[in-house]
């Protein structure tokens, strides 16, 4: 609390109830948020952990079947472990390239770039546009006949593999269209960073000689790692939780190879009509989001510098 | 420059203040060009054109006869300028609906959005009440709850009101989001108490306050909060993809791209049209309001800190 936040005190009779009815219409104020926030997240949330523990049908009996749900999922379902593997895949090689990639932008687009603004603008323009129209758009580039097999081809005489329908490169296009998409968000949060940098750290570092990759690498990533540490964090949570991209993009496949688990989780629940399933598969998605979330917090003492 | 910037969200110009220092000023832009410039404009430039390949060559795929899109070796323009095909987009389908169907559920989204965030934001950060702070940490707490976690049972709990396929299944389930009361109270909390003061001495009670006085000074809160909520509920898919049935009712633009796609498989030149038609509103709001976005992305980033 600050102290413009409390007003002179009033005699004390009036001012309790004054308290009284500032009570009474906070309340008014926030009972909306709160009816809300009520009905469509915690009925949600606690509605979700009793699914888990039902089969619950989309249509037709349920029944009581415990943890049941959840071993079966570990235990038992042929697709639950691809989906994970291929989520932790995705997030494994999405994480690095779009931090290395929002970053080194972020650093060139430093103010000594005239029209910087213009730049930032169209590095941003797909992280704002619908996501089923930038995957359209990738999936016509990549088609066998499409552009980059296109160029090749009639350029180099190089013909590129079947990007879509190949195991392994599928993955990779989903990683690479997904950072294509993404990354500008995060370089927003560089520029930002970088704009408060401190003058007077980065001046007596000038002074003692530091230049060019030193200066980089000892005095900008230690001052912007509270920027690194947060961007690193977010950009895991959100590629944990990946499902358009691969879903519209490759549809999953070829075969299971890029089915996330959020992709599992919509299609137990919604085409399967494997309601529980789908929750308890879900509230798997969430302890694993949450364990690596407190994983990098417990390590950002080694490496995330807060004192400037 | 980034104090006031911040200070313009959060409103609190003394918490995360910077140093006058950081402004480049006007004699050390004026150093000579050094190889390092001329290298990172070469980097920028060239990021640039690889980065904006699948925007230009989807507007200029838009612009093709559809035979001629997988033209080998590849052209830049067909054989002829196809300005009719984003006419032609809308012969194929309820694209109208689809366009009407986002702004309406976009539109409505955030006018919900705001009324709730700025009401609680002004509950939480300028009234004191009884259990304000705990009711406080539970919205936190639900901001961590992710959607993958809540899509299932919100589908069961809309069978059960008889939601699914209504307008307000799109609008309301994601709608109460704490991430809006949050940003309003902490820009709130910085404005100083004495304007609301004298209004509360003269007998306005914080009704009146509250709209003749506080939701004005808020305006560039609830301007970025509104520029967010738009293009989150704009471009939302999963959830429509779940709780719609009837596409051609309530079916939004990224549904019906997404249907539009699967049904014209081969019409290539008509999809990249729809695609930059749904493209539109969203990067006019990007270009318009560019510092507006920067500031609440900068302030997100820095929440974080």
């Amino acid at each position: 609390m600050t102290a413009t936040e409390a007003p002179a005190a009033p005699p004390r009779r009036a001012q309790s109830r004054l308290r009284r009815i500032e009570s009474r219409q906070a309340l008014g104020f926030i009972s909306p948020a709160l009816a809300g926030l009520t009905v469509f997240t915690i009925a949600p949330v606690v509605l979700s952990i009793v699914m888990s523990l039902f089969e619950w049908p989309a249509w037709g009996d349920r029944s009581f079947v415990g943890v049941g749900n959840y071993v079966e999922l570990f235990t038992s379902h042929p697709d639950f472990w691809p989906a994970l593997r291929n989520s932790a895949i995705f997030t494994v090689l999405f994480v690095p390239l779009n931090l290395a990639v929002s970053l080194t932008l972020a650093l060139l687009l430093s103010p000594r770039i005239k029209g910087r603004a213009v730049f930032r603008v169209l590095f941003f323009i797909p992280v704002v546009t619908p996501m089923v129209a930038n995957v359209l758009v990738w999936k016509m580039l990549l088609q066998p006949n499409g552009l980059f097999n296109g160029i090749s081809t009639s350029a180099f005489g190089i013909e590129l593999p079947s990007f879509l329908s190949h195991p392994q490169w599928a993955m990779v296009m989903v990683v690479v269209m997904s950072v294509w998409q993404g990354m500008g968000y995060n370089m927003l949060i560089f520029c930002a960073a970088l704009e408060q940098l401190p003058e007077s750290v980065l001046e007596a570092a000038r002074l003692d000689g530091a230049t060019g990759w030193r200066m980089f690498a000892r005095i900008t990533v230690p001052l912007l790692s509270p920027a690194i540490f947060f961007t690193t964090v977010m950009t895991m949570i959100t590629s944990m939780q990946v499902f358009v991209q691969p879903q519209l993009l490759t549809g999953g496949g070829p075969g299971n190879a890029t089915i996330p688990i959020v992709m599992f989780i919509y299609e137990q629940a919604f085409t399967f009509q494997q309601m529980g399933l789908a929750a308890a598969a879900a509230w798997i998605l969430f302890a694993i989001i949450i364990a690596l979330t407190a994983l990098q917090f417990s390590a950002q003492k080694r490496w995330v510098h807060y004192e400037v | 420059m980034r104090s006031e910037v911040i200070a313009d969200v959060t409103g609190r110009p003394g918490e995360l203040q910077v140093a006058p220092a950081a402004d480049p000023s006007p004699q050390k832009q004026k150093q000579p060009v050094t190889a390092g410039t001329v290298i990172a404009y070469v980097c920028v430039v060239l990021a640039a054109v690889i980065f904006a390949i699948p925007l230009i060559y989807a507007v200029f795929s838009a612009l093709k006869p559809n035979d001629q899109i997988f033209a080998v070796p590849p052209t830049l323009v067909g054989e002829e300028v196809r300005w009719s095909n984003f006419a032609e987009v809308f012969r194929f389908g309820p694209f109208w609906t689809y366009i009407g169907n986002s702004f309406f559920v976009a539109i409505a989204g955030t006018i919900v959005v705001n009324v709730v965030s700025t009401t609680a934001g002004y509950a939480f950060g300028r009234l004191r009440w009884r259990g304000r702070d705990v009711v406080f940490v539970l919205f936190l707490v639900t901001l961590m709850v992710p959607q993958e976690v809540l899509v299932v049972p919100m589908f069961q709990l809309m069978q059960w009101f008889g939601w699914v396929n209504t307008p307000q299944a799109l609008i309301l389930p994601f709608a109460f989001t704490a991430f809006g009361t949050f940003l309003l109270r902490q820009f709130l909390r910085g404005i100083p108490y004495e304007l609301e003061e004298a209004a509360r001495v003269d007998g306005a009670g914080p009704v009146r306050s509250f709209v003749s006085i506080i939701l004005p000074l808020a305006r560039s809160a609830v301007a970025v909060l509104t520029v967010f909520t738009f293009i989150t509920f704009w471009n939302s898919y999963l959830w429509p993809l779940i709780v719609v049935n009837d596409y051609g009712y309530l079916g939004t633009l990224p549904i019906g791209l997404a249907t539009f796609a699967g049904q014209f498989g081969t019409r290539w030149d008509l999809q990249m049209a729809a695609s930059i038609i749904s493209m539109i509103p969203t990067t006019i709001l990007v270009i318009v309001l560019q510092k507006h976005l920067v500031k609440g992305i900068a302030t997100a980033g820095i929440a974080g800190r």
